[in-house]
């Protein structure tokens, strides 16, 4: 499973993140095992770090995490025949890259479908076993960097490297640009309430574009 | 304990939009606008906090050569478009601005 080699670093750097945000430890490790979604979690700390209020951490929560009822959406069919109990616990699998990989083996026709939930849970349990052991490494690795490292910027860097390659779709380079904008102009509003206006107005200028084209 | 509160609702809050469809699930599909909505959340979320975290470390505007986070998220910007690789962009702009810090 290389995906799971894939996901080591981001564990890692979310440990030492988390530290630097000024979380507890234990709730470091205990975000990786509640929430287990890695790019709410790590926007989760940048929140938490610059004092945003509970509500709005939930709010974008659930704004970062809504690409999971697509998700759900194309897996849940296949899954239908499965006692609930099963699909309580895949559905608390569904990351990012246990979809990836459990999608691609549901629509391998060649295999018969009455095995396939014991790939997905199999993608699942390493994924996040993967997670649990890297955030630990990272919150013990995080304890022991100075501040002087400025490793609080890995986290901006990361998310460079993620939104940089969609920016070649012209519709994706104009909601990110309205997205920056917004949120240098509301950064001054309360409870990073600025960054779900921000946010807001980049889909709605990056849907009207598509719309158009 | 806030923080408690906090990753709990989180953790909840990400569980409920995972599990709602393997529950309820009979053919629900999304709306073709809600689904290309979705489709911009990661760039506009991710670029609302970027931007800033970029021009205004500390909190004031920066927009100059004197602002060693903007050169090192350039730099990062440039390799992540040419090698679309999340850790060749972090080692690049982490060792440009260690570089700055370290002249400066």
């Amino acid at each position: 499973m290389p995906i799971a080699l894939g996901v080591i670093p981001f564990g890692l750097i979310y440990g030492v993140l988390a530290l630097a945000a000024g979380l507890p430890p234990a709730v470091a490790q205990a975000m990786s095992a509640i929430v287990f979604a890695g790019s709410a979690q790590f926007i989760g700390v940048q929140l938490i770090g610059a004092g945003a209020a509970i509500p709005v951490l939930w709010l974008t929560t659930f704004v970062v995490n809504l690409r999971h009822l697509l998700y759900s959406a194309s897996i849940a069919p296949h899954t239908q025949h499965l006692p609930p109990r099963w699909r309580w616990l895949l559905a608390y699998l569904l990351t990012d890259e246990a979809f990836v990989v459990a999608i691609l083996h549901y629509n391998n026709q060649e295999r018969p479908l009455a095995h396939k939930h014991w790939y997905f849970l199999g993608a699942g349990l390493t994924l996040w076993t993967t997670w649990q052991i890297s955030t630990a490494v990272g919150i013990f690795l995080g304890a022991q960097v100075p501040a002087s490292w400025s490793l609080d910027f890995t986290l901006a860097l990361t998310f460079i490297g993620l939104v940089i390659p969609a920016l070649r779709e012209r519709p994706h380079l104009a909601a990110a640009i309205t997205a920056g904008i917004v949120a240098l102009l509301t950064f001054a509003w309360p409870y990073k309430l600025g960054l779900i206006a921000a946010a807001l107005c980049g889909i709605a200028v990056g849907t009207a574009l598509e719309a158009r084209q | 304990m806030t923080f408690w509160l906090t990753i709990i609702g989180m953790g909840l809050i990400t569980y409920a939009i995972r599990v709602t469809l393997f529950l309820l699930l009979e053919r629900v599909k999304l709306a073709p606008s809600v689904q290309r909505g979705l489709r911009y959340v990661p760039t506009a979320v991710l670029s609302a906090i970027i931007v800033p975290e970029v021009l205004q470390p500390g909190g004031t505007l920066n927009i100059s050569l004197g602002n060693a986070r903007l050169l090192a998220a350039i730099v990062a910007a440039i390799v992540a478009w040419r090698t679309r690789n999340v850790l060749w962009t972090i080692a690049a702009g982490m060792v440009v601005l260690w570089l700055l810090n370290w002249l400066g």
